[in-house]
């Protein structure tokens, strides 16, 4: 099978041209989406939704950094192994239990914004050093480390998300 | 299902003539139809150049039915036949619409969507809706000199699977090909869009007569892409009505009304609450049949006060939105008003408190939707030469999943998601020889199944006896472009499989729909067999049609033997055009679509390597 690059006409990396990506996503939407097929025969029509379905759930794992990353050690035999592996250094899970008392804690959009704004910093970080591993060094089954924690994060991230909603 | 194209053979457009495609805007208060004529998009006005269809209608005896201004005339003395708002009713249950107690139907309580009595007998909220596209389609054949070859059909953003696909059905039962749905805000967007020649991040705030949307579009050249949307499909300008008609009953120490004086009471609120938009104060003025006279004066301040919790109530999926989006304010850069009720002036003010801008006005918020759905028609007909039309990215609005143990919601397609969409997950079996798995799908935000929306339930049966825990069902959920969803279960070790188009649990099976269509007024004198004759030969003229087209364009896909197969069913298919054997028709026209599948992968492909191969030499 094709890998989520390969469709896209991207070269396999963890650091990939957003611009580019999506150029590529419109393009071949353009082609393939079921609005060019409205009055075509069922085969054509089918095809169309197969293939936009597709298309869409390469482009929502290419475009978000944890299953992106999950999809290239894949391509490179790694499992990232989120829901067996659950072990964490322990500075890590430390800095983890902080973030989540500040976050029962924060009871105003201010206190959410602030924890929000920390919480990119990290992330960005840890992406950087995603690609340095998956990229430069190629130490995939090191990478596979990063992505779990990066996962934690996008965790917190969806429950400040939920945090914002309980305040309103 | 082409069941109901209704062009007589031989009338059918030539491939490449401007086929004839309307956009309708379904509204809970109004409808309208419109169309794109030499490039122009225009409402299509009744005969007495009335733009607007009142979405109301009239049973007058179990024969004759008033659509429109007709039935909105009559409906205080005729308020259990005359039916206003049944876009509240579409694809809900009895428990799910609010202020039940003071509509003046007979609700008769139906499995997933309430039905209501009157003079005609039961009639469903699906029928309803039918009788106001028939005379929308009806208004469009008579201005447009036509046969109508297909019609977008717009819905709330926010309607779940139940009530999109109740549309969808009342267009079928209407004799329309409907083409698409279209969400109301992408609609609005469309047209706004290419009106402006907008481009960045754009709010459509929609405040219809009983839905409420927001969606946060990304508008670039030739792309719509909704980033976000959210919303409320039981909010609208009818619970302001109703606020109003609650205070005037309050004040005027009114004892509980009959239906005729509750419809003749909610008509002067709702003509309070616009007069208000441009003045300072309104007259409440009704002689009730029980003899009480309602005299009172509703002013902007009350009006405000007591309507202040629906304003509110707006900006929470406001906020939603844009944080899904990722969005504060000011990465807006406009906001487009929709939908009538976002004339009150209240409204653009908290819009424009909240955004801190001016809302976008410069569009008939009662056209604009009508409007962007003609022109979204225009481009799925193939009226516009590829570069010219636009590639639109929409998202479903309400998450999909599947109760698991314990009566939680897995799940499996998040809110949000661009469509069509798919995807599936593995669940396996709780107890050891269990050889059946319940299925039951649901549509929500919540974690707890009862707080959801059921969309159905089926089982997978067959599975072999094995341990718990040692099955590997295989739940697949398919969205397509109108936003519906169908879903399959297959056990990976034996293959057994079951599947479901999500509608017999809420809705009407597709018996249902050719019963209403057998016992629609309109088509009850025409025999069936002619009817399944005509619409054979329409679906199989455009099957040839289309399959020429691509033909033209990429025949050298093919061996030289695949052409011949093709051209083959293609001759027999066009023999057979001409006889009286529907069923043999039906069965060519099967056999061409087979003869094509292999045909379409490959057109696919080629398009997707043209598309990449494009890129590149364009990027040097």
């Amino acid at each position: 099978m094709q890998s989520h690059f390969e469709l896209f006409g991207l070269p396999p990396a963890f650091a990939v041209e957003t611009d580019k990506l999506e150029r590529s996503y419109r393009e071949i939407q353009s082609k393939v989406h079921p609005d060019r097929f409205a009055h075509a025969g069922d085969a054509e029509r089918r095809a169309s939704l197969q293939w936009t379905t597709r298309v869409n759930e390469a482009f929502q794992i290419l475009k978000n950094p944890v299953t992106r990353a999950r999809h290239l050690l894949e391509l490179h035999g790694v499992d990232v192994a989120f829901e067996t592996n659950t072990a964490m250094p322990p500075d890590f899970l430390m800095q983890q239990m902080e973030l989540r008392e500040t976050l029962e804690n924060a009871r105003d959009a201010t206190a959410l914004d602030a924890l929000r704004k920390n919480l990119l910093q990290e992330k960005s970080l840890l992406e950087k050093q995603i690609a340095d591993f998956i990229d430069s060094k190629k130490d995939y089954a090191g990478a596979a480390g990063l992505v779990r924690k990066l996962q934690f994060l996008d965790k917190l991230d969806s429950e400040i998300d939920a945090a914002y909603e309980a305040i309103e | 299902m082409a069941l109901l194209q209704i062009s007589e053979p031989g009338q059918s457009p030539a491939p490449h003539q401007a086929r004839l495609a309307v956009g309708i805007d379904l509204g809970t208060t109004n409808s309208l139809v419109a169309t794109v004529r030499s490039g122009i998009p225009a409402v299509l006005p009744d005969a007495h150049g009335r733009p607007l269809l009142p979405s109301v209608v009239r049973y007058v005896d179990s024969q004759r039915i008033e659509v429109g201004y007709a039935a909105q005339a009559r409906q205080a003395d005729d308020p259990k036949n005359t039916i206003v708002s049944v876009k509240r009713f579409m694809g809900r249950g009895v428990k799910d619409v609010a202020h039940l107690e003071s509509a003046p139907y007979d609700f008769v309580d139906a499995p997933g969507m309430l039905q209501l009595r009157t003079v005609a007998g039961v009639k469903s909220p699906v029928e309803v809706s039918s009788e106001i596209l028939k005379v929308l389609r009806e208004r469009a054949e008579l201005s447009l000199q036509g046969n109508i070859s297909g019609a977008v059909i717009t819905v709330p953003a926010y309607f779940d699977d139940a009530q999109r696909q109740a549309t969808k059905d009342a267009g079928r039962i209407a004799g329309l090909n409907v083409l698409r749905l279209l969400n109301e805000p992408t609609a609005a967007a469309i047209a706004y869009g290419l009106e402006n020649a907008a481009e960045g991040i754009y709010a459509v705030y929609d405040l219809g007569g009983g839905t409420f949307d927001i969606s946060i579009l990304k508008l670039s050249k030739g792309v719509f892409e909704v980033v976000a949307t959210s919303g409320d499909s039981m909010l609208g300008g009818d619970d302001f009505d109703q606020r109003v008609f609650c205070w005037a009953v309050e004040q005027a120490r009114l004892a509980p009304l009959g239906p005729r004086d509750m419809r003749r009471l909610l008509v002067k609120a709702r003509e309070a609450k616009e007069h208000l938009t441009l003045h300072g104060e309104a007259p409440i003025t009704a002689k009730l049949s029980t003899g009480d006279v309602v005299d009172l004066t509703l002013d902007t301040e009350t009006f405000c006060s007591i309507t202040q919790t629906l304003v509110h109530k707006t900006l929470g999926p406001v906020r939603k939105a844009l944080r899904d989006a990722g969005l504060g304010v000011d990465g807006v850069k406009g906001v487009v008003m929709v939908g009538g009720a976002t004339r009150m002036p209240q409204i653009q003010r908290a819009v424009g408190e909240f955004f801190r801008r001016d809302p976008l006005n410069n569009l008939d918020p009662d056209k604009v939707v009508a409007l962007g759905a003609a022109m979204q028609a225009n481009v799925l007909a193939g009226n516009r030469p590829q570069g010219e039309d636009w590639l639109l990215l929409d998202v479903i609005p309400l998450s999909l999943g599947i109760e698991t143990m314990g009566g939680l919601t897995e799940k499996i397609v998040p809110r949000n998601t661009t469509i069509p969409a798919g995807r599936a997950q593995e669940f396996t079996t709780f107890k050891d020889g269990q050889t059946g798995m319940s299925i039951h799908v649901v549509q929500g935000e919540r974690e707890l199944v009862s707080d959801c929306r059921s969309l159905a339930r089926f089982e997978l049966k067959g599975i072999p006896p094995m341990a718990a825990g040692a099955a590997r069902v295989r739940v697949s959920f398919q969205v397509d472009a109108d936003g519906l969803l169908s879903v399959s279960a297959k056990e990976a070790s034996s293959g057994v499989e079951a599947s479901v188009t999500v509608k017999p649990s809420y809705g009407l099976a597709d018996a249902d729909v050719e019963r209403m269509l057998r016992d629609s007024f309109e088509h009850a004198r025409e025999d069936m067999h002619a009817r399944a004759l005509a619409e054979q030969r329409v679906d199989g003229q455009r099957l040839i049609e289309a399959t020429r087209s691509a033909l033209a364009v990429d025949e050298k896909l093919l061996t030289g033997e695949e052409q011949k197969a093709i051209h083959a069913a293609i001759q027999s298919l066009e023999k057979l055009l001409p006889g009286t054997d529907h069923r043999a028709i039906r069965q060519a026209v099967e056999a061409l679509n087979h003869a094509t599948e292999e045909f379409a992968e490959r057109r696919m492909d080629a398009g997707i390597k043209r598309a990449l191969a494009g890129r590149k030499i364009g990027s040097l």
